[in-house]
C-alpha cells in the first residue's frame, strides 16, 4: 500500500471540499477501496473518511422512497419499505458478497464498486482501466468471467454491481453533491460505457459524493423481480443477471424495464428487450423475443460465449417469475 | 456413526477437541501470532513474467523508503543450494530463492524487502521495479502432450508403468467398452491459514523456526542443509496449523527467505505469504489428462482396465500425480495396464494436493465405471460388487482387512439408492431436475516410522511429547485420548504436546498417517512407561506388587493391578524418590504387516438438484460410508471424512486454476476468482462407518481419514450431474456452461 493522508469528514459540505484534490477518494465501507489500495490498483493520496455524514436513512419520500448514500446494503435489503415496493432491489442486495461484507457496503460505494476483471486486479498485467493507454490483458485472455455486451477494444470488463442493475430497471435518480451545487442524473444514465476511456466508468466529476438515490413509485416497481445466476450458492459475482420490472394490464404488457448485470461492462438497461415486450402478451415466446433482443449485439470472447445463451434465459426466467406466469419450483435455484 | 459396540476407555468416544476452546477463543498461537521481540517483516516481490531472465532490477527507491531495513535481490542475496541434497524427501522441492537472474515461473520470487513495520515493507515491495528478457512460456499441457516424458515414479514407492494380463486380449474379449478421456484442471490447495515463518537467529549457528508446516523435521533437516548447519542447531516450532492439505508438506521458498532475510538484517524476521502469492509459491494439483478404458463380460465383469495419465510439472523439478496407481489395485480384473507421463510448463512445481494421485485418478476410473454400467445397463452398485476385489490384485496379497461390501451395503441403504429410476433426466422436481450417482473410496493406510515420550509427574499428570503437527485434523485429541487408555487415566491428566523439533522425531502430518504412525508411537511410549513403573514397583518391597513379574501387571484407574492388588502410579513415583519417571519409544513397520495391502475403503452417494434451463447444480444430498479400520475418535473423524467430501464438492463443481493462455501465469489469484464452497453449497452430509478390527494395520487399529473423502467424490456427483441431465461431464470442474 502507498502512503497517503486521512480526512474525516462531519459534513457533507466538509466532505465535498476535502474531496477537492486530485485523486482524492471518498472512503465509506472500503470493500472495494481498502482491497484495491492493499493490491496498489488504487492509490489515492487522500482518502476522505464519509462514514460519520449523516446520510444512511431509508425512508418514504413523496410516493417514492429515499435511500441514503451511506445506508448499509444490509439495512437496504431488509427495509419493509424496500421489500414490499421495491422487490428487485431487495433481491440484488441479497444476492450480493456475503452478510459480513453487505454489512460494511453502502449505497454510494456499491454504486462505484470497481470490476473484478482479474487483469485490472494484477499488477502484472496490462489494463486499459488501471493506466490509460495501457492496453488490455483481458482481451485474448482468460475471459470466462468478461462482458458481451458494451464492450470496446480497450476494455471488456464486467460491472460487478447487481444493486445498480436493480436500480436501472426501477427508474432511480442518483443525487450527488459538489462544492459548485447538486445535480440528479438517472441511474441508466450514471454508468458509461468504456468506449476509449475504461478509466472513467461513470459521469461523476471530481469531487462529486452521491448523497442519497430516489426511488419512483411506479406501477412495475412492485411487480419488480431480480434473478442472479452464478458459480455457487452464495458469495461469487452473477455471471449473468437480470432486473425486471412490469406493469400488466388485459394479461399483455403495458410497460417494462429491463437490466442485466454480469455480461455487460455496465449495468446494462436494454430498450430493445422493453420495446420487444410493450404491448404483447404474457408468455414465453414474447419473453423469448425481448430476450434475443437484449443479446442482439452481444460480442462474446472465447471463453464467455455461454454467457448469451445463458443471460437470454435468465431474463426469460426473471420475466416469468415478475409476470406470475412462472413460478419457482421446489427446491429450485433462483 | 456406528453404533456397534466400543472398548471402554477415551478410543473410540466422541469428545471433543483439546484445543477447541483455544482456538474458538483465539488463544491458539499459530506461526504468524507468535510474538517474538524486534521483529522485522518480509515481504516478497515476485515476477510478473513466466519465463525469461532479470536484465535490470531497480531498488534504490525501496531501499529509501522509511524503515526498510533491506532489499534483497539476487544481486546480493546470500548464496545458499536451491536444490535439495541426496537424501531429499518426497515433498523437497527445488526452491526459488534469488540465487540467480533466471525466471522459470511467474510470481517466482525477485527481491524481499524488510522493514520495520509490515505496511512499510509492503510499502518497500511495491516500489522495486525489474526489467526482463522474456521468453515464450508454455502453461497447458493440452497443447505440449508431444513432449512427454516417463517419470521416475508415480509417486512414492509407486512405479510410473504397470501391466498384468494381457490389456489387448481382454479387450478383444469385451462384450461391452468404455474409451473415454478425463481431465482434472489446476487445483490450489488455499488453506485457510496462508503460510508463514518466523525466523530467528540466534549467533550464526542457530536458528529457531516458527512455521506454519506438516512437518517440522522436514523443514529442521532442509534449513540445515541451506544454511550449512547440523540439524540439531536449528529448531522448528509449530503449534497449529491453519489447514495444510499437503501444500505445507515440505519448505518452499519463503522459509529460506525468512531465515536469510533474518541473518542478513540481524533481526528476527517474519513472512506470510499473501494469499495471491498461495497461487504460485506453495504447490498446487497439477492438471491431469487421464484415457481411460474399460472392457468387460455382458454380466459386467471386468475383462480390461487401462488409465493413461499425463500430468504437469515444472521446467525445473518433477512431481508425479499418481493418478492410476489406485487403478490398479481398485477392482479384480486380471489384465490392467496403467502410465503416468509428465509434460514440463513454465509453472511452478506442483505438489501433494488432499489425496494426491487418488482424488484426481478415481474421478477418471469412476466416471468410466458409471458409464459402463449404464452401457450395460446394469446398476453402478451391482457393477462394483461384481468386480470386487477380494484380495489385492496388484501386490497380489490379502488385504489386513476390507469393508467395501458393508459399505456399499450400508450407504446404498441410508441413502435410498434401490429407489433410483436409472434413466437419465427420469427423475425431477419441477423445473429441478435430480440426479444420484455413486462411486468407490479408497486411500492406502500407511504407516511412517514416529516416536514419543512418555512422562509421569509426582501429582499423577502425564506429559506425552512427540514431535507431529496438528493440521487441524484433530491430532492433539486422539493422541490425548491413545495417551489416557494406554495409561488406563482419564484424559483430563494427560497433556499432548507437539510441533517442537525438540521433541521425539515424528513424520509429517500428510498421507492420513498421523494417526496410524504416532498414535503407535504414542501408545507404545505410554505402555514403555507404564513397563518402567511396572519395573520400580516389582524391585520395591514396599510395593503391594512387589516381586511379582511385570508380564503379570495391568493397569487401572490410574494404578498397575494385578492379582487383586494395586499400586497407584503417583506412590510408586514417591517411594522411587524420582521426580518423575519417562520413557520414549519409536516405531518400526513390523515385518507381519508387509504380508498384507492396508488400504480404506468406502462408498460415496451424491444427490445433486440441477435447474434445467439455468444449469446450476446443487448438492441436496449426501451419504458417505466408509470402513478405516478403528475410528479413535468419531467426531473428529467425521470432521475428517466431511471435510474431505466438501473438498470433492469443490473439485467436482468448482475449483479451477485459470491460466493466461499467452503467459502461462495464474488468472484466478484470490477466493473471491478461485471458488472453493461456501456453506450454502454444503449440503447434510451423513457420514456412516463401518468398524473393523485390523489386528495387522498398525498397534492401533487405525487406517486414517484425512483424505479417503475426497477420493471418488467428484466421480460420485459428476455422475449424479450425468444421471441429471444425460449430460456426461469429463472435464472438471462441472460449471453450470458445460450443461446449458
Amino acid at each position: 500500500m502507498r502512503p497517503f493522508s486521512y480526512v474525516r469528514a462531519r459534513t457533507v459540505e466538509q466532505a465535498v471540499s476535502a474531496a477537492s484534490p486530485t485523486g482524492a477518494q471518498f472512503v465509506a465501507g472500503g470493500t472495494t477501496l481498502v482491497d484495491l489500495m492493499r493490491l496498489e490498483v488504487m492509490r489515492p493520496p487522500v482518502l476522505v473518511d464519509i462514514t460519520a455524514l449523516p446520510l444512511d436513512a431509508v425512508e418514504a419520500h413523496g410516493d417514492g422512497v429515499r435511500v441514503g448514500a451511506m445506508a448499509r446494503n444490509s439495512d437496504v435489503a431488509h427495509h419493509p419499505l424496500i421489500e414490499r415496493r421495491f422487490p428487485a432491489l431487495a433481491q440484488a442486495l441479497r444476492s450480493g458478497a456475503s452478510p459480513q461484507v453487505r454489512n460494511m457496503a453502502t449505497v454510494g460505494g456499491n454504486l462505484l464498486q470497481r470490476t473484478r476483471c482479474p487483469y485490472f486486479r494484477d499488477l502484472a498485467t496490462a489494463c486499459n482501466k488501471r493506466e490509460p493507454g495501457a492496453g488490455c490483458a483481458a482481451i485474448g485472455g482468460y475471459t470466462r468471467s468478461h462482458a458481451v455486451l458494451g464492450t470496446s477494444d480497450h476494455c471488456i470488463a464486467t460491472h460487478p454491481s447487481d444493486m445498480a442493475v436493480a436500480l436501472v430497471a426501477l427508474d432511480a435518480v442518483i443525487h450527488v453533491r459538489s462544492v459548485t451545487g447538486s445535480r440528479a442524473i438517472a441511474a441508466a444514465d450514471f454508468h458509461t460505457a468504456p468506449g476509449g476511456r475504461p478509466d472513467v466508468e461513470t459521469v461523476l466529476r471530481p469531487g462529486e459524493l452521491i448523497t442519497h438515490v430516489d426511488l419512483p413509485a411506479s406501477p412495475m416497481a412492485a411487480r419488480s423481480r431480480y434473478v442472479k445466476v452464478r458459480d455457487r450458492a452464495s458469495f461469487a459475482f452473477a455471471l449473468a443477471s437480470a432486473a425486471v420490472a412490469v406493469e400488466l394490464r388485459d394479461g399483455a404488457i403495458a410497460s417494462a424495464r429491463v437490466a442485466l448485470g454480469g455480461v455487460a461492462t455496465r449495468p446494462w438497461r436494454s430498450r430493445e428487450a422493453e420495446q420487444a415486450l410493450v404491448g404483447q402478451p404474457v408468455g414465453p415466446e414474447t419473453f423469448r423475443r425481448a430476450a434475443d433482443a437484449a443479446l442482439a449485439a452481444a460480442r462474446p470472447q472465447r471463453d464467455n460465449r455461454f454467457k448469451v445463451e445463458l443471460a437470454r434465459r435468465t431474463l426469460v426466467r426473471a420475466l416469468g417469475l415478475a409476470t406470475g406466469s412462472d413460478r419457482v419450483a421446489r427446491g429450485g435455484a433462483p | 456413526m456406528s453404533q456397534s459396540s466400543r472398548p471402554r476407555g477415551a478410543v473410540g468416544q466422541p469428545i471433543d477437541r483439546v484445543d477447541g476452546r483455544a482456538k474458538v477463543t483465539g488463544q491458539a498461537t499459530y506461526a504468524a501470532d507468535v510474538a517474538v521481540a524486534h521483529v522485522a517483516h518480509a515481504v516478497i516481490v515476485t515476477s510478473p513474467v513466466s519465463r525469461g531472465r532479470i536484465t535490470s532490477m531497480d531498488v534504490a527507491a525501496a531501499r529509501r523508503a522509511p524503515g526498510v531495513l533491506a532489499v534483497l535481490t539476487h544481486e546480493n542475496a546470500p548464496e545458499v543450494p536451491a536444490a535439495p541434497g541426496e537424501e531429499k524427501g518426497a515433498g523437497d522441492r527445488v526452491l526459488q530463492i534469488l540465487q540467480d537472474d533466471r525466471i522459470v515461473h511467474a510470481d517466482q520470487p525477485i527481491a524481499v524487502c524488510v522493514a520495520d513495520t509490515l505496511e512499510r515493507a509492503q510499502h518497500a515491495a511495491g516500489l522495486v521495479s525489474a526489467r526482463f528478457a522474456a521468453g515464450p512460456a508454455r502453461g497447458a499441457i493440452d497443447t505440449d502432450l508431444g513432449s512427454a516424458y516417463v517419470p521416475k515414479t508415480a509417486g512414492p514407492g509407486q512405479k510410473p508403468d504397470s501391466s498384468r494380463g494381457d490389456v489387448a486380449a481382454g479387450m478383444r474379449a469385451a462384450r461391452a467398452r468404455v474409451e473415454a478421456t478425463y481431465t482434472t484442471p489446476v487445483e490450489t490447495h488455499n488453506p485457510m491459514e496462508p503460510h508463514a515463518t518466523i525466523a530467528v537467529w540466534q549467533g550464526d549457528d542457530r536458528l529457531t523456526l516458527y512455521d506454519s508446516t506438516q512437518g517440522i523435521f522436514g523443514v529442521r533437516k532442509r534449513l540445515a542443509e541451506v544454511f550449512k548447519l547440523e540439524p540439531d542447531q536449528v529448531r522448528v516450532i509449530n503449534h497449529f496449523v491453519g489447514g495444510g492439505f499437503g501444500c505445507k508438506g515440505s519448505p518452499w521458498s519463503h522459509v529460506v527467505l525468512a531465515a536469510m532475510a533474518a541473518r542478513v538484517v540481524r533481526r528476527p524476521v517474519k513472512l506470510v505469504v499473501t494469499r495471491q502469492q498461495m497461487f504460485s509459491l506453495v504447490g498446487h494439483r497439477p492438471r491431469t489428462i487421464q484415457k481411460v478404458a474399460l472392457g468387460a463380460r455382458a454380466d459386467g465383469v471386468l475383462t480390461a482396465v487401462r488409465h493413461d495419465v499425463v500430468a504437469e510439472t515444472s521446467r525445473f523439478d518433477e512431481f508425479v500425480e499418481g493418478s492410476a496407481t489406485t487403478t490398479r489395485l481398485l477392482y479384480a480384473c486380471p489384465n490392467v495396464a496403467t502410465t503416468h507421463r509428465l509434460v514440463r510448463l513454465d509453472v511452478p512445481t506442483p505438489t501433494f494436493t488432499r489425496a494426491p494421485g487418488v482424488a484426481s485418478g478415481t474421478f477418471a476410473l469412476e466416471s468410466a465405471m458409471d458409464e459402463l454400467a449404464y452401457q450395460l445397463g446394469i446398476d453402478p452398485v451391482a457393477l462394483r460388487l461384481k468386480n470386487h476385489a477380494d484380495r489385492d490384485p496388484d501386490a497380489d496379497k490379502p488385504w489386513s482387512s476390507k469393508s467395501l461390501r458393508e459399505c456399499y451395503r450400508r450407504g446404498a441403504e441410508r441413502f435410498g439408492w434401490s429407489r433410483r429410476t436409472p434413466t437419465p433426466r427420469s427423475m425431477h422436481d419441477g423445473r429441478v431436475l435430480i440426479g444420484w450417482g455413486m462411486a468407490t473410496a479408497s486411500y492406502p493406510a500407511k504407516q511412517m516410522p514416529s516416536s514419543a515420550r512418555a512422562r509421569i509427574r509426582p501429582d499423577g499428570s502425564v506429559l506425552v511429547q512427540s514431535g507431529t503437527q496438528d493440521i487441524g485434523t484433530g491430532t492433539y485429541t486422539i493422541m490425548t485420548q491413545i495417551a489416557a487408555d494406554a495409561l488406563a487415566l482419564p484424559t483430563g491428566v494427560v497433556r499432548f504436546e507437539l510441533g517442537d523439533t525438540m521433541f521425539p522425531e515424528a513424520p509429517l502430518s500428510a498421507g492420513s498417517f498421523t494417526a496410524s504412525s504416532t498414535g503407535s508411537a504414542v501408545k507404545m511410549a505410554c505402555l514403555a512407561l507404564r513397563r518402567k513403573l511396572a519395573e520400580l514397583a516389582v524391585a520395591d518391597r514396599r510395593s503391594p506388587l512387589h516381586e511379582l513379574s511385570p508380564d503379570q501387571i495391568d493397569a487401572r484407574d490410574g494404578a498397575l493391578v494385578a492379582r487383586g492388588r494395586r499400586d497407584p502410579y503417583v506412590d510408586i513415583l514417591r517411594r522411587s524418590g524420582q521426580p518423575e519417571v519417562e520413557a520414549e519409544f519409536k516405531t518400526e513397520e513390523k515385518a507381519e504387516r508387509k504380508k498384507y495391502t492396508t488400504q480404506a475403503f468406502g462408498a460415496q452417494f451424491a444427490e445433486v438438484r440441477i435447474d434445467r434451463e439455468l444449469g446450476q447444480v446443487r448438492m441436496s444430498r449426501y451419504v458417505g460410508a466408509f470402513a478405516a479400520g478403528r475410528i479413535l475418535n468419531p467426531k473428529t473423524a467425521r470432521s475428517q471424512f466431511i471435510g474431505g467430501i466438501v473438498w470433492g464438492i469443490g473439485q467436482a463443481l468448482q475449483e479451477h486454476t485459470a491460466r493466461d493462455p499467452r503467459t502461462a501465469r495464474a488468472v484466478t489469484r484470490d477466493l473471491v476468482d478461485y471458488h472453493v464452497p461456501v456453506h450454502a453449497d454444503v449440503p447434510d452430509i451423513d457420514i456412516l462407518t463401518v468398524d473393523e478390527d485390523d489386528p495387522y494395520v498398525n498397534e492401533i487399529g487405525a487406517k486414517g481419514v484425512g483424505e479417503i473423502g475426497i477420493t471418488g467424490c467428484g466421480a460420485a456427483i459428476a455422475n449424479a450431474v450425468h444421471h441429471a441431465t444425460g449430460v456426461r461431464v469429463r472435464d472438471l470442474p462441472i460449471t453450470l456452461d458445460k450443461l446449458l
